[in-house]
């Protein structure tokens, strides 16, 4: 088995002295700790001196439902309880119910879940592995093994709910030192697989905030190789409002085919103000497959997932409008 | 001699014998062992995939408190190897290192985090060698043989032989066909790593306890590179968590804890990481093959040209027996009455492979099959038909001069052909729908022992206490499969007692007689017919004081259920015991098993592929395919099995349907890939494995051909199950899609590229087209056995 590195643990029992002992040089927030103790285990974060975890941290889940039908959903709930919840919209317990496996999403919280650290196949293996390889950027080597042509990490986002939630048009509400704020989950990433999270490292996410979904169709589809465990290859989540036979607004995020969820605006905009039919969709999963250029850091080949984009959006919107 | 069961103990679908344990955490895994200051071993492993080791600085590793030993190649310089012929392995590297995870130094310390810490401080220097990652490399980078005295093509081990007049039978042929295809590698993944415990008893004798399954091969290595005489060691093998010949060859961490306890004279644990298994590996060689075949107008073969390219990685293991395999068994199927058989197995520089559930023959055996499917369609022949012309008789000798005994293979193919309605489904199937047949053969244990001698392969001692406790003593080492229970359930059906009120004690060096071990799926035929034979002469010892005390007649008195039936009396088993022993004194029996003579030929090669019986076993799959995604979901599997007799029913199926999940992610996911030469996801999680959801029902049929020499008539079912799934599935993605995928595993992109293939006016084939710029020996011509002439 690879052993932890010999760290600190602290247990803070207030949002207030987290952010405080987050505030530590070497300190690292661990929720579930689902992605964060292997990442550990493998040594990926060799600044990390002391855990912070939130799970005494009481009031930071559950899941409740606003007047206006806003629902809020706290860091610390589980995976498996957003997947259960008879108030959370099908899409979100679609999305939560193909995280990793029954155990994994017992543990696992949605906070950890859209922090969940990205991913890729030279990061993500033993120490010892990366050293016979010599390490990638991420891993503090000078090169990113995956396009060395540029001093760029591609690791990939591999949240399922990020691209729901992005789709949902939701927000988190952030606490640090100066206080809290509220942001669109969209601008949560940055494109950047090494700090792909816009956020000061000891800010903790309290809360997130989805809009109601009214009459609007929405779902999520997942490629990975194994109907459990495997992490998204490719996340497709998309939101339709459609009026008697028109799309009156749509909102089509990929997952897992960058550093962060992608946005495909053009088939958006192609979408809204037509007639779904298989002609315009067609047309619409084309566009997605052309918005994104995944890399060869992850399962199957680079080619292989770009292709599997416009079927999957194809299949997802295809549902939609028959549903 | 044959011998029917009667007691009803053979043949009872019950529980294991350490079920109950197995599933409550009762079972004394390795890692469970914990004693009294106890340190930990951890190895520093080489970053490199080949390199000359210029230097190695201890001293810091050395000078960390709480470490205890560090040692280098230079503490262990013996060589050692499986096989005679393969003595190519250090426990520690010297000189040099052939892949990355070649064992380099070694530490003891106080726990676990001061030996990883102690191991990161061991510095050493490298000079970094040409590397081989693929088998063309092999051939073309010739400036440094991975093995110093090696060949300068690193080729390791070639073989080349004709079985009859293969020119002239593909003369006669009215139709010729030749195929490319690869069968990539794969790790066994047991859930448990591997591990040892070492330790010096207060006689100063060393004792070893591994996670093997070989313990009578590791006990004589110990001894060799520890220069210990065998009767100062003693190896425990320990249940292992899954074994899949994963656990049968010997490792550096083995050799590597019992001398850290010899340094220290303090028990040592040294536990394998995931990671570290990979490195160990052992697991599917990749091998690419050639095939070129002849046909009659009717389907007939008129002869078979099999070349097989093996890819070794570092070390010989078992190679040398990998290599033959891959040629051998194609005869034990299928009627092929001239054969040319070219192998060639090459070192490169990445973990050494071996053995894994089906040794070198489930290769070979997809290529084969497939090739089948392929030349049915072009003689117009359906896939049942095509194969049933060209079954293997039972009783008759093969070209290779192999001696086959028992076969039910015909009733196989009936069996599932019948249950899966397959000549309905066969091209009937809605689009993208598909099913597909395969057949495959097994030996029940190898013929020959890994080191040449004369003595049985299994011996079994059984020791009867006055309360009528009948203890089994024998070193076979259940590896999951069952030994233990078979061992309980032959005995005791030959007594008349329920396995589970027996005792057995297994796989320890100094308590059991030998067993060459939990390979080549011999111990229910060996160690089985062993204990048969122990018991019988135990129960003659009993029958006979019985019959001397009440003065009865021998005829007149036999064992019944837990009884001994003495003329019109039931004498309870404990006192039929006790005037055993009244009579007899101590009442104790042995057996032993040693395969037959002549079973065959007098060739170079002939010892790899010999069996007393083979299995047989014919599979249909149907699959469902996505030709968008190229996913592949198998949504049912029928397995029928030619077992012999089923010992015990409930543990056959078992086999059976741990074979088919096996199969399934050899066929599908599983690989152990490598960019260039570095593992390409050490971990559970990017090795693939199906989970319980991908796992289709299996309708396991057994088929009981009864063989004259097996123990009751049983036969093996540890791998032979195996075999036929991976071209069944294959032919029935043909059957789906029209395609063929040329190389396993049959991924979602090779899926896709075939149907690109074919969309583009191609054959719709994705598959290897290219063989390395090899050149074999001219075959050495070997008579066929005279009834074949
Ligand atoms: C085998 C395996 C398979 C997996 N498969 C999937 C999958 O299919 N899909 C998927 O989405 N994920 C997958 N995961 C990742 C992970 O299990 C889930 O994303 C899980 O929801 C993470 O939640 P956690 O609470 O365990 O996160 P943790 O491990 O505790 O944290 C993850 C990261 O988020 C940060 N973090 C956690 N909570 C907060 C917070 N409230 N505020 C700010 N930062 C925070 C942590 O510092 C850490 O960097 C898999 C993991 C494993 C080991």
């Amino acid at each position: 088995m690879l052993r932890l590195p010999v760290l600190r643990h602290a247990a803070p029992t207030s949002l207030d002295e987290a952010i405080a002992r987050l505030s530590e040089d070497g300190a690292m927030l661990a929720a579930g700790g689902t992605d964060l103790v292997p990442n550990l285990k493998r040594r990926q974060y060799p600044e990390a001196k002391t855990i912070v975890s939130l799970r005494r941290v009481t009031g930071l889940d559950g899941v409740s439902v606003d007047d206006d039908g806003t629902l809020r959903i706290g860091a610390m709930t589980t995976v498996a309880r957003l997947a259960d919840d008879g108030a959370v919209p099908e899409v979100l317990r679609e999305a939560a119910g193909a995280v990793a496996s029954p155990q994994l999403r017992n543990r696992g919280t949605v906070g950890g879940n859209l922090c969940v650290d990205t991913r890729c196949h030279w990061l993500n293996v033993p120490e010892t592995w990366r050293e016979a390889a010599e390490p990638c950027l991420k891993a503090g080597g000078e090169m990113c093994w995956v396009a060395p042509a540029k001093k760029v990490c591609w690791a990939v986002s591999s949240s399922d709910l990020a691209p729901a939630m992005v789709a949902l048009d939701a927000s988190v509400r952030l606490a640090g030192p100066d206080g809290e704020r509220t942001t669109p989950v969209a601008e949560l990433y940055r494109d950047d697989g090494m700090d792909h999270l816009a956020k000061a490292p000891n800010e903790i996410l309290v809360e997130v905030i989805v809009p109601p979904l009214g009459e609007r169709r929405a779902g999520y589809r997942k490629l990975r190789r194994r109907g459990s465990i495997d992490f998204p290859i490719l996340g497709v989540a998309a939101v339709l409002e459609i009026d008697g036979d028109v799309c009156t607004d749509a909102r089509l995020v990929l997952g897992a085919v960058a550093s962060a969820p992608v946005r495909v605006t053009a088939a958006e905009d192609l979408l809204t103000g037509r007639a779904l039919d298989a002609n315009v969709i067609q047309e619409a999963a084309e566009l997605a497959g052309k918005a994104v250029r995944p890399m060869s850091n992850t399962d199957l080949t680079s080619r292989y997932r770009k292709k599997m984009v416009p079927v999957f959006v194809r299949r997802l919107l295809r549902d939609l409008v028959d549903a | 001699m044959r011998i029917d069961p009667h007691h009803g103990v053979v043949g009872r679908a019950a529980p294991r014998t350490d079920a109950l344990a197995q599933a409550s955490g009762g079972l004394v895994y390795v890692d469970d062992l914990s004693y009294p200051s106890m340190l930990h071993g951890k190895i520093l492993r080489s970053p490199q995939a080949h390199a000359r080791i210029v230097s190695i600085d201890t001293s810091a590793a050395a000078a960390l408190p709480g470490v205890h030993a560090v040692l280098t190649g230079a503490d262990l310089p013996i060589a050692y190897g499986l096989l005679p012929v393969a003595q190519d392995e250090h426990a520690l590297a010297i000189d040099k290192v052939r892949q990355v995870g070649d064992a380099v130094a070694a530490v003891a310390a106080d726990d676990p985090d001061i030996a990883q810490r102690a191991v990161e401080l061991i510095d050493v220097v490298y000079e970094p060698l040409p590397v081989v990652a693929t088998m063309n490399d092999a051939v073309e980078i010739v400036d440094e043989p991975i093995h110093g005295d090696g060949p300068r093509n690193n080729r390791h081990r070639e073989v080349s032989l004709d079985f009859g007049d293969v020119d002239a039978g593909f003369d006669r042929a009215d139709h010729i066909r030749e195929d490319v295809f690869f069968y990539q590698g794969n790790n066994h993944a047991a859930l448990e790593p591997h591990g040892a415990v070492a330790l010096v008893e207060d006689d100063g004798r060393l004792h070893l306890w591994s996670a093997t399954q070989v313990p009578h091969y590791l006990h004589r290595i110990v001894a060799k590179v520890l220069e210990i005489p065998e009767h100062r060691i003693r190896v425990t093998a320990n249940p292992t968590g899954g074994g899949f010949g994963a656990k049968t060859d010997v490792f550096a961490h083995e050799l590597v804890a019992a001398k850290l306890a010899l340094a220290t004279g303090r028990p040592v644990k040294l536990i394998l990481t995931r990671e570290e298994v990979f490195y160990a590996h052992r697991g599917r060689h990749p091998v690419l093959m050639w095939i070129r075949t002849g046909f009659t107008g009717a389907g007939e073969i008129t002869a078979m040209w099999f070349r097989t390219y093996v890819d070794g990685g570092a070390y010989g293991s078992y190679g040398p027996a990998s290599l033959l395999y891959t040629g051998q068994l194609q005869t034990t199927t299928y009627r092929i009455p001239a054969y040319r058989f070219q192998g060639v197995r090459f070192f490169t520089n990445k973990p050494a492979c071996g053995p894994k559930r089906g040794h070198g023959t489930p290769q070979p055996r997809f290529g084969l099959e497939v090739h089948l499917d392929k030349a049915a369609e072009d003689l117009g022949l359906d896939p049942v038909t095509i194969r049933e012309r060209n079954l293997v008789h039972p009783f008759s000798t093969t070209v290779n001069h192999l001696r086959i005994t028992s076969c039910g293979l015909a009733d196989c193919i009936e069996r599932v052909v019948e249950a899966s309605e397959f000549r309905a489904k066969h091209r009937n199937l809605p689009p993208n729908r598909g099913i597909g047949l395969a057949v495959g053969a097994y030996m029940s244990g190898a013929g020959l022992p890994i080191y040449f001698n004369d003595m049985p392969q299994s011996e079994v001692l059984l020791k009867v206490d006055r309360g009528g406790l009948v203890t089994v003593y024998s070193m076979a080492a259940d590896c999951g499969q069952g030994s233990t229970t078979m061992l309980a359930t032959v005995v005791g059906e030959a007594l008349g007692l329920d396995a589970a009120d027996l005792a057995v004690v297994t796989a320890d060096t100094d308590l059991t007689p030998i067993d060459l071990g939990s390979y080549s799926s011999r111990v229910t035929f060996m160690a089985g017919n062993a204990a048969l034979e122990a018991a019988m002469k135990l129960a003659d010892l009993i029958l006979t004081a019985v019959a001397d005390e009440l003065e009865l007649d021998t005829d007149d008195v036999r064992l019944g259920r837990g009884v001994v039936l003495a003329g019109d009396r039931e004498i309870p088993w404990p006192d039929a015991v006790r005037m055993a022993e009244a009579r007899w004194g101590l009442l104790t029996a042995a057996g032993s098993y040693k395969p037959p003579k002549g079973i065959r030929g007098d060739y170079k090669g002939a010892g790899v592929g010999p069996s007393p019986a083979y299995s047989y076993s014919a599979c249909v799959a149907e699959v469902d395919c996505d030709p968008e995604t190229g996913f592949v979901a198998v949504e049912q599997v029928w397995l029928a099995h030619d077992i012999g007799r089923a010992i015990n029913p409930l543990l056959v199926r078992g086999q059976i349907e741990g074979s088919v999940h096996m199969a399934l992610g050899e066929t599908l996911m599983e690989e152990q890939a490598f960019r260039g030469a570095l593992h390409d996801g050490p971990s559970l999680l990017d090795y693939k494995i199906p989970t319980a959801l991908e796992m289709p029902p299996v309708e396991a049929i057994l088929v009981e051909s009864i063989d004259p020499e097996g123990p009751f008539g049983a036969k093996e079912v540890g791998q032979g199950p195996l075999l036929p799934v991976m071209p069944a599935v294959a032919n029935a993605v043909h059957d789906a899609l029209g395609i063929r995928v040329d190389e396993i595993p049959l991924r979602p992109d090779k899926i896709l590229a075939a149907l690109r293939d074919r969309e583009r006016d191609g054959q719709g084939r994705y598959g290897p087209t290219d063989l390395p710029a090899y050149e074999f020996r001219p075959p050495l011509p070997v008579d066929p056995p005279p009834e074949l002439r």
